[in-house]
């Protein structure tokens, strides 16, 4: 199949592979605690390994997301936090690095600004994909074909409910890698990860060319290392939001690195 | 009953399945599970049984004679659903909805709730069917309806307090959302208003056409016609949109809603999408939305608790822009004094919602505004508003107040 060249993610899982590492993809909520914190800690990120970084767009009324993600949402609407500033955060980072940046967001923040809007903006500050997490597969052909036919990769997300025809449906459509969430629920930090997830991620494997990232619950060095094993890439969100709370962006950057380190002991 | 055989997913443009990949197939399996039930007579007959002998159907439709000499317009009908069991339209969906959560094996149930009208409805019908429940409620909505609490709780619900964000029934709604994307196995969400994903805003609305095919038949009844308006307050739209449906085909009956100003449109405190917002994605579909330029959802505002939500089902975005219904606004203080005059000329105490339809009836009569015969749909009964408004002072009582919706209350937007 011939196909434009890979972007920026797709070159980047082809040199983990090539060197037999598995991606390591953290979350940040924009503006959190502010949006110097946020300049500091994606910066710091870029330099300590993430292979991608979502960058997340806060939204007032995030119904995806575990208590967490709902606080680091509203702390930075409260400090005035918008999409521009979201670009502007990314621009500053792309002047600095070339880690491939995905943007995360609900879909109405895109959808007020317009699509091709969104998307011509989100190119120019750099950004590599984006990440709706209420725009499911064929949820909205004309805005989604939008999306996938922009320069942006689509990243979609398949769910332990997805039946596995709609697993290889979203497999087949989605751009850049392949998003499994770990479990039913919503995002945040877990002790345990649930014992099905090789099994499952091994099936969206079996249908799906795209590398695959697991996330939501992956907290610790031990479920890096689990997801690891399993899948292409660990996706971190809450657990780095958690860190950031008690040790600013110092302490974020120390958990980044112990599974950054984790992820590296698997391959 | 009868339902809707097309399982379109939209209205016009708007309605749509916007959600975490998490729920598609509980949808998909809640719209399979409503078309197999709609095909099935058993079904039909019991919801038909239950809606005669437990929930009290038909709800009779009144003619308010002292009503109308004070709004200047004749005849008027109030549709009578506060006389449901539990007081309030939401019973016709909550009944309707636990029998396919039975026929889908789900044993848990989940809703959100903002007056507590429909979290009453939900443990009411849980409790029939011995179903789990858990009502999720705006951590304010609780200190404004405490009453209807202490119902669910006495019905064996679970009540769990919203803290987060505005602590209204937005919020209520997330809460419950994320409750059904972690418990989506074994749990049904009885979502209370004609919003969601669909197929919610469909299966509720269906639940709730009984109200206006009964006002259909009775209105022909003893008038031998049809009304030439139709009114109904608007929050998510439930009521509306039950009390609507029959007449849409019917080109000469005017359908208007009567939204929540709140505080005054343009005031930053309204509960009025349709009025002042604009089309966005909010709860799963798209619809219009109180939001800021940035996509961020507005708080609403409303002394309605039952209507102080954002957005608004989406067949009535569809009703708006295809000019079919008509949508006005009436603000808190009309509303208080509507709540306040009806008992004294009707002897009926109705909702803070439904106080909204009869403030914009009152005014739009005064103004010969409105066309006769009126149906109004009297959505819900006022006991658990009674505590709220006699603290709120008792500012518009009396008879110099001018009774219900008068002084400068607005008959709509721009008004």
């Amino acid at each position: 199949m011939s196909g434009p060249p890979p972007g920026r993610i797709g070159a980047r899982f082809e040199a983990l592979a090539a060197q037999g590492r598995r991606g390591f993809i953290p979350y940040v909520t924009t503006g959190y605690p502010s949006l110097a914190h946020t300049r500091e800690l994606v910066a710091g990120l870029a330099e300590g390994g993430a292979d991608v970084i979502e960058l997340g767009i806060p939204f007032s009324d995030p119904m995806a997301d575990g208590p967490t993600i709902q606080r680091s949402s509203q702390g930075a609407l409260d400090q005035g936090t918008t999409v521009d500033d979201v670009f502007d955060v990314l621009a500053e980072l792309r002047r600095a690095s070339d880690v491939p940046v995905v943007i995360f967001s609900y879909l109405n923040p895109v959808f007020s600004r317009g699509v091709e809007t969104f998307v011509r903006e989100a190119i120019e500050a750099g950004a590599d994909g984006v990440l709706p997490t209420d725009l499911p597969l064929g949820a909205d052909p004309e805005l989604e074909a939008g999306l996938l036919e922009s320069r942006l990769d689509l990243v979609r997300l398949a769910a332990p409910t997805t039946t596995p025809e709609r697993v290889a449906q979203i497999a087949r459509s989605s751009q850049g890698f392949v998003y499994y969430i770990a479990r039913t629920g919503v995002t945040g930090a877990r002790r345990e990860l649930r014992g099905e997830l090789a099994r499952e991620v091994g099936a969206v494997r079996s249908v799906s060319s795209l590398p695959v990232a697991v996330g939501f619950g992956v907290s610790t060095a031990e479920h890096a290392r689990a997801v690891g094993a399993a899948a292409d890439a660990a996706v971190v969100g809450s657990a780095l939001v958690d860190r950031l709370d008690e040790g600013g962006v110092a302490g974020a950057l120390a958990l980044a690195r112990e599974l950054r380190e984790a992820l590296d002991e698997v391959g | 009953m009868s339902g809707s055989p097309v399982q379109a997913d939209r209205y016009g443009a708007y309605g749509g399945r916007y959600v975490p990949e998490t729920l598609i197939p509980a949808l998909d399996e809640l719209a399979a599970a409503y078309a197999e039930a709609l095909a099935d007579p058993a079904f039909l007959a019991e919801v038909d049984h239950l809606s005669a002998n437990y929930v009290g159907r038909p709800t009779p439709l009144y003619r308010a004679r002292r009503f109308e000499a004070e709004a200047g317009v004749a005849p008027v009908y109030l549709k009578r659903e506060d006389l449901n069991h539990t007081g309030a339209h939401k019973i016709n969906n909550t009944v309707g909805q636990a029998l396919l959560a039975g026929r889908m094996g789900k044993p848990r149930i989940i809703a959100e709730t903002g007056a507590g009208q429909h979290g009453v409805a939900t443990a009411t019908a849980c409790a029939l069917f011995d179903l789990e429940c858990v009502v999720y409620m705006g951590a304010e909505d609780i200190e404004r309806q405490s009453l209807n609490v202490y119902r669910m709780e006495l019905l064996g619900a679970e009540v769990r307090p919203v803290e987060s964000g505005t602590r209204t029934l937005k919020d209520a709604t997330n809460e419950a959302l994320r409750d059904w994307v972690t418990n989506v196995r074994d749990t049904h969400y009885i979502i209370g208003s004609v919003v969601g994903p669909h197929p919610f805003p469909l299966i509720v609305r269906d639940f709730q056409a009984v109200i206006g095919r009964e006002a259909r038949r009775q209105i022909q009844a003893v008038e031998g016609r049809l009304p030439a308006s139709v009114v109904a307050c608007v929050g998510g739209g439930s009521n509306a949109m039950g009390m609507f449906h029959a007449f849409v085909g019917d080109e000469g009956v005017a359908l208007i809603g009567v939204e929540a100003a709140g505080d005054g449109l343009g005031s930053g405190r309204s509960s009025a999408p349709l009025s002042e917002g604009r089309p966005g994605v909010l709860h799963g579909s798209l619809s219009y939305l109180l939001q800021d330029a940035d996509g961020q959802i507005a708080p609403a505002h409303s002394v309605a608790a039952g209507l102080d939500y954002p957005g608004v089902g989406p067949e009535h975005s569809h009703l708006m822009d295809t000019g079919r219904a008509r949508y006005v606004s009436v603000e808190d203080g009309a509303a208080e004094r509507a709540f306040r005059a009806l008992p004294g000329l009707e002897g009926i105490i109705p909702a803070l919602e439904t106080a909204h339809a009869l403030a914009w009836v009152a005014e739009a009569g005064r103004r010969g505004e409105i066309e006769a015969p009126v149906a109004i749909c009297l959505s819900g009964r006022g006991d658990k508003d009674v505590v709220h408004v006699s603290r709120l002072g008792d500012g518009g009582r009396g008879p110099e107040s001018g009774g219900a919706g008068a002084g400068e209350s607005q008959a709509g937007p721009g008004s």
